[in-house]
C-alpha cells in the first residue's frame, strides 16, 4: 500500500492505495467519481480520459501512486457550476452522445485536443484526433460535429476575453 | 409540430447526467457489504473437466467463496435455454444441448464459466481464481459450422448429432427449382457473412443481493430487458419466484442486442449472494467481453436467383449454415430463421423463394441477434446478387433493382411476411441523386488519373421491425409474446409519468417519449419523467431490441395516452358544463372549442385527486395503463449507396462518400433518428470493411481485444449524408416504422459493392482489410 495525494477537481485528496491500483480505479472506488469509465483493458476505448497537469490521459495507463502530487481533473469537475463546459454543451446540442458510456472520455478528449489547436479544427484533424477514444453508437458523425462546434465557440469567446482585457 | 412535439428536433433530457459524469451503470452502484466476483474460464475450446480443486483458492486472502456448478446444480438452479422452438423440416423438434450456468463435465468453448469466486476487492477475487485448479482432459474442438457438420467431426452436444440443431426450410422447393430451370439467366454465388462482436462499450455486468429477512433477491444487470430477465431466470432457471427477484437495468451502455440474453453469470452472481451472504457484483473485463458475450452473423450461404428475358426475378434459392456456437443462446434459434428467411425477397416482387438452414453447434461463442439480426444476413444475400446480376446481365444496378421493385401495397412474399406500405422507387431516387450516382464515371476517371481505384455500390434493404404480432411469433415458436406495455401516471400538479416495458441503452426514450405526451396534452417535456429498467417499479413489458420501442413501446404510451386523455376530457366536461365531445386539449390547457371556456391542464389533474367534483359514478384518479399487440411486424425501408477509393499499392479503402435514404415511417426527434441511421452505418462499414471475429483451428479466439478486433474509429469513417422520405405505417397508431437496426443491415452490401465495383471482381470477404484488398487486386491482374 502507498499514500496517494492529489488535487482532484479543485479539492486535495490523499488516501492508501494497492501499488497495483490504477488511476481509474482510484477515481472510481476511493472517490466515487464513477463518471471516469473502464470499456477496455488495453488502454485502447478512451472511455476513462482525465485531465493530468492539464493533458488528457488514460486513467487506466496510469497507477494511482503515479499521479500523486498531480493535479486531476474528471468529467465531474469540468464545468463551472451549473454552467456546462462549451464541449459539454455542444455534445448535447449536436447529439454526440447516445448511451453515454464514452461520452466522459470523449468530452475530455475534445477539450484538450482543442486546447491544443487554437488556431481552430478541420474535421480531418478531429478524426485523427479521436484515434484513441472509441464510441459504438454514433458513428462518431455527431462528436465530430459537436467538436467543430464547440471549438469555434471556445475561440470566439477567448477572442471576447482578449478583446475585454485590451 | 410544437416545439417540443412530434417532429421536433429536441436535445436529448438525458444527455445532462451522461455528459456531467453522472450516469449510472451498474459497475457505478454500490451496495453496503458489497463485494467482488472473478470468474474461471476455460481456456480450452473442448475438453472434460476431470478434476476442480478450490482449496488453494478458498486460502487466499479476501476470498469470501468460490463456488462450482456441482453446488450449483445441487441447489436446483436450471440450465440457459433457448426460447425459440424450431421445428426441422422433418418435424423434428431442435436439438438443444444443455448449458450450465457454471460447467460441470465439460466445457465447449474458450470462456465457459467454471467457478465463481468471491472476495473483498476484485483483484483478490482475481488472484484467487488464478489459484483454482483444474484438470482437463482436452478434446478436439471445431470452430467452422461447414467442418463441424462433417462425420467424424468432434462431437459439441450428446444431444446433436454431427452438430446438427436443426435443418429448417421456407417457401416452395419444387416451384424455385423450376424457375431456376426455366431462367434465361441464373446468378450463382456463394456468400460469407462474417462473424461480428457486437461490443458495446459498456462491457457486461451484473450485481446481485440476496437480503435474506426478506427472502428477495435484486439483480442489478446491463439488460436491454429486465422484465425478461426476470421472467426466464424465475421460470427456467430457479433462482426465484417473480415476486422474490427484482431486476434492475440502469443505465445500460450500449446493447446492439448482446444485452437482450440472460447469461450465466447474473444468475451465478445472485445465487452466489444468497450462498456467500453478501452483495456479489461481477464486472466483465473486454476480454471477457470478447470470448462471452453472445456474437453476431457468421452464416455461410450458396445462392441461386433466376431472372427473365427481361431481367425480372423469377425465382431466389438460398442455402445457409449458420454457426450458433457452442450454447443455443436465448433467441439463437429465431435469428438465422424467421428474422432471417422471411425477409429474402428484399424489396422485389419475387414469385417463388426457398431457404434451407442449417444450423450448427461450434466450439466457439453463443451466436444470436446482434443490431440487424437475421436481416442484415437476408440483405447481404440480396444485394450482393442484385449487384452481380446486373453486371452479369450488363444493365445498370439501380435499373435492376427498379424493374424488380414491389410497388403495390399490401404485398405478400412468398416467405409470409406481408408488405403493409413503402415506396422503394422514392429512396432509389433520393439515394441516386444525393450521391450525384449519374455523375460517378466522371469521378472514377479523375480518380484513375491520381492512381486510385473507384468505385459504386448500392444496396436496397428492407427489414421487418417491431416484433411483432404476439399471435403470430407464438405460431412460429416464440415463448414469449412480443407487445408492449406503458403506464401514464397524470400526478395531481399535472405533472405526468410515463412508465415503459421499453428499455433505452441510448435510443433516446426519455426524449422521444416525453415528445409524444407534450404532442397530446402540451406538457413540457420537462414535466414528463419516463420510468424504465426496474421490474418493480414498471409493469411487466417485453424490452427493446428489434427497433420495436418506437413501433411498439410507444404505441402501448399512445394507447394509454387515449384513456387518460378520454377520461380528462370526461373531468373537464364536467367541470366547464360543457359537451365532452367540445373538449380539446391544447398546449397544456383543456378548451371548450369555439369558446373561451377553459381550464388549466393541471386542475384537470387536481380535480381528478381531489376527488370533489367528479361525474357521477367516476372513480378518482387519472393514471391509465395498456398493452399493445402489433397488427404487422414494420416496414423500414431504404438505398444505400456507397463510393470508395482504394490505394491499389497499399489496399486501403476510403470510403469517400456515403449517402441513405430511408423510409421509416412516421418520425418523433429526427435527431435521434438521425443519430441511430448514423451508428447503424457505423457497424456496418466496420462489419464491411474491419471487424471480423477469428477463432483459430484449436478454438482460442484470435481477436479477443482492442488490439486485435479492428473497431471503427472517427478516421475510418466519412460523415454521412442521410435523409428520408417516409410512408406511414398503417398498422399501429403512430405510423411509426423503426429506424434503429436500418444502417447495419443496409450498409455492408453497399461497401462491398462498391469495392468489388472498384477493383472489377465479383466477391471479397468481409472484413475487405488492406492486405484482403491488396491480394484481391493482385489476383484480378
Amino acid at each position: 500500500m502507498s499514500d496517494v495525494s492529489f488535487v482532484v477537481n479543485g479539492k486535495r485528496v490523499s488516501g492508501a492505495a494497492e501499488d497495483r491500483t490504477l488511476l481509474v480505479h482510484f477515481l472510481r472506488e476511493n472517490l466515487g467519481l464513477t463518471g471516469t469509465h473502464v470499456g477496455c483493458d488495453t488502454s485502447q476505448c478512451g472511455a476513462c480520459v482525465v485531465h493530468v497537469d492539464g493533458r488528457a490521459v488514460k486513467s487506466c495507463s496510469m497507477l494511482a501512486v503515479q499521479a500523486s502530487g498531480s493535479t486531476v481533473v474528471t468529467i465531474e469537475g469540468l464545468a463551472n457550476g451549473a454552467d456546462l463546459h462549451p464541449v459539454q454543451a455542444a455534445f448535447k446540442e449536436h447529439h454526440g452522445l447516445q448511451c453515454g458510456f464514452c461520452t466522459p472520455g470523449m468530452i475530455m478528449t475534445a477539450t484538450d485536443m482543442i486546447a491544443r489547436h487554437p488556431e481552430g479544427l478541420d474535421e480531418a484533424t478531429v478524426r485523427t484526433e479521436l484515434e484513441g477514444n472509441i464510441c459504438r453508437c454514433t458513428g462518431y458523425h455527431n462528436i465530430v460535429k459537436a467538436i467543430l462546434a464547440a471549438s469555434k465557440t471556445m475561440a470566439k469567446a477567448s477572442k471576447g476575453k482578449a478583446k475585454q482585457a485590451a | 409540430m410544437g416545439i417540443e412535439g412530434i417532429g421536433a428536433r429536441v436535445a436529448r433530457k438525458e444527455d445532462k447526467r451522461f455528459i456531467t459524469g453522472a450516469g449510472r451503470y451498474v459497475d457505478d452502484m454500490v451496495v453496503p457489504g458489497m463485494k467482488h466476483a472473478a470468474f474461471v474460464r476455460s481456456p480450452h475450446a473442448h475438453a472434460q473437466i476431470k478434476k476442480i480443486d478450490v482449496k488453494k483458492a478458498q486460502a487466499m486472502p479476501g476470498v469470501i467463496g468460490v463456488l462450482t456448478g456441482k453446488e450449483l446444480k445441487a441447489d436446483g438452479i436450471g440450465n440457459l435455454i433457448c426460447g425459440w422452438m424450431i421445428h426441422s423440416k422433418d418435424g423434428s423438434p431442435m436439438k438443444m444441448g444443455a448449458w450450465s450456468p457454471l460447467a460441470v463435465d465439460k466445457v465447449r468453448y474458450v470462456g465457459d464459466a467454471i467457478v465463481i469466486v468471491v472476495a473483498e476487492t476484485k483483484g483478490q477475487a482475481r488472484d484467487a481464481a488464478e489459484a483454482v485448479e483444474i484438470t482437463y482432459k482436452e478434446l478436439k474442438a471445431v470452430v467452422d459450422a461447414t467442418k463441424a457438420l462433417q462425420k467424424g467431426a468432434p462431437q459439441v452436444h450428446a444431444e446433436a448429432e454431427d452438430n446438427l440443431i436443426f435443418d429448417w426450410e421456407i417457401g416452395d422447393a419444387k416451384a424455385t427449382d423450376a424457375a431456376i430451370k426455366a431462367a434465361a439467366h441464373v446468378t450463382r454465388m456463394k456468400i460469407v457473412n462474417n462473424r461480428l462482436v457486437p461490443n458495446a462499450m459498456e462491457p457486461r455486468a451484473a450485481l446481485g443481493h440476496y437480503d435474506k429477512a426478506e427472502d428477495h433477491f435484486t439483480c442489478w444487470t446491463t439488460s436491454q430487458n429486465p422484465h425478461v430477465a426476470r421472467l426466464v431466470m424465475s421460470a427456467f432457471y430457479n433462482v426465484a419466484p417473480e415476486n422474490k427477484l427484482r431486476v434492475i437495468a440502469p443505465d445500460v451502455g450500449g446493447g446492439f442486442g448482446s444485452k437482450i440474453y440472460i447469461y450465466p453469470e447474473e444468475i451465478v452472481c445472485l445465487w452466489a449472494s444468497k450462498k456467500t451472504g453478501v452483495p456479489v457484483k461481477w464486472v466483465a473485463d473486454r476480454t471477457e467481453s470478447f470470448l462471452t458475450d453472445a456474437h453476431g452473423r457468421d452464416h455461410v450461404s450458396t445462392v441461386e436467383m433466376a431472372f427473365d428475358k427481361n431481367n425480372r426475378i423469377t425465382g431466389f434459392k438460398v442455402d445457409t449454415i449458420a454457426n450458433l456456437g457452442a450454447y443455443m443462446s436465448l433467441f439463437s434459434s429465431c435469428v438465422p430463421t424467421y428474422l432471417y428467411a422471411t425477409l429474402l425477397s428484399g424489396q422485389y416482387n419475387i414469385p417463388t423463394i426457398h431457404a434451407n438452414v442449417r444450423t450448427v453447434y461450434t466450439n466457439t461463442a453463443p451466436v444470436d441477434a446482434y443490431r440487424g439480426a437475421g436481416r442484415p444476413e437476408a440483405t447481404y444475400l440480396l444485394e450482393r446478387t442484385m449487384e452481380t446480376a446486373a453486371r452479369e446481365l450488363g444493365v445498370s444496378p439501380a435499373e435492376l433493382r427498379r424493374t424488380n421493385f414491389i410497388t403495390t401495397f399490401p404485398h405478400q412474399t412468398p416467405v409470409i411476411m406481408n408488405y403493409d406500405a413503402g415506396d422503394y422507387g422514392a429512396s432509389l431516387d433520393a439515394a441516386t441523386k444525393a450521391s450525384d450516382y449519374a455523375g460517378f464515371a466522371k469521378r472514377k476517371t479523375a480518380a484513375a488519373k491520381q492512381g486510385k481505384l473507384r468505385g459504386i455500390g448500392m444496396s436496397c434493404y428492407i427489414e421487418a421491425c417491431g416484433i411483432a404480432p404476439s399471435a403470430a411469433v407464438g405460431s412460429l415458436g416464440a415463448g414469449v409474446g412480443l407487445w408492449e406495455s406503458a403506464e401514464v401516471r397524470v400526478n395531481a400538479v399535472g405533472t405526468i409519468e410515463v412508465l415503459t416495458g421499453s428499455h433505452s441503452h441510448g435510443q433516446g426514450h426519455e426524449t422521444t417519449f416525453a415528445q409524444l405526451v407534450n404532442q397530446r396534452f402540451g406538457v413540457p417535456i420537462d414535466s414528463v419523467s419516463i420510468v424504465h429498467g426496474d421490474t418493480d417499479k414498471v409493469q411487466m413489458g417485453m424490452g427493446t431490441y428489434g427497433s420495436r420501442s418506437g413501433a411498439v413501446g410507444m404505441s402501448a404510451i399512445a394507447k394509454a395516452l387515449d384513456k387518460v386523455e378520454a377520461k380528462a376530457k370526461k373531468i373537464a366536461a364536467h367541470l366547464l358544463e360543457a359537451d365532452e365531445g367540445d373538449i380539446v386539449i391544447e398546449n397544456g390547457e383543456v378548451k371548450v372549442a369555439g369558446t373561451d371556456k377553459s381550464l388549466p391542464w393541471f386542475q384537470v389533474a387536481l380535480a381528478a385527486y381531489t376527488a370533489h367534483n367528479l361525474p357521477a359514478g367516476m372513480e378518482p384518479g387519472l393514471k391509465e395503463t395498456a398493452f399493445y399487440d402489433p397488427a404487422n411486424f414494420t416496414f423500414p425501408a431504404g438505398c444505400y449507396i456507397c463510393e470508395v477509393e482504394i490505394d491499389p499499392e497499399t489496399g486501403t479503402t476510403e470510403i469517400v462518400q456515403f449517402v441513405a435514404a430511408d423510409d421509416f415511417g412516421n418520425i418523433i426527434n429526427p435527431m435521434i433518428v438521425e443519430g441511430q441511421v448514423h451508428g447503424g452505418i457505423a457497424q456496418g462499414i466496420g462489419q464491411a470493411l474491419l471487424e471480423g471475429a477469428h477463432y483459430d483451428a484449436s478454438g482460442q479466439l484470435l481477436t479477443a481485444s482492442y488490439m486485435d478486433y479492428t473497431m471503427p474509429r472517427a478516421g475510418d469513417l466519412p460523415s454521412f449524408k442521410v435523409s428520408t422520405s417516409n410512408t406511414p405505417c398503417p398498422s399501429n397508431p403512430l405510423g411509426i416504422k423503426g429506424c434503429g437496426e436500418a444502417g447495419a443491415i443496409g450498409s455492408p452490401p453497399a461497401v462491398i459493392n462498391a469495392i468489388t465495383d472498384a477493383i472489377g471482381i465479383v466477391d471479397i470477404a468481409m472484413p475487405a482489410s488492406p492486405s484482403t484488398v491488396w491480394a484481391a487486386i493482385r489476383a484480378a491482374k
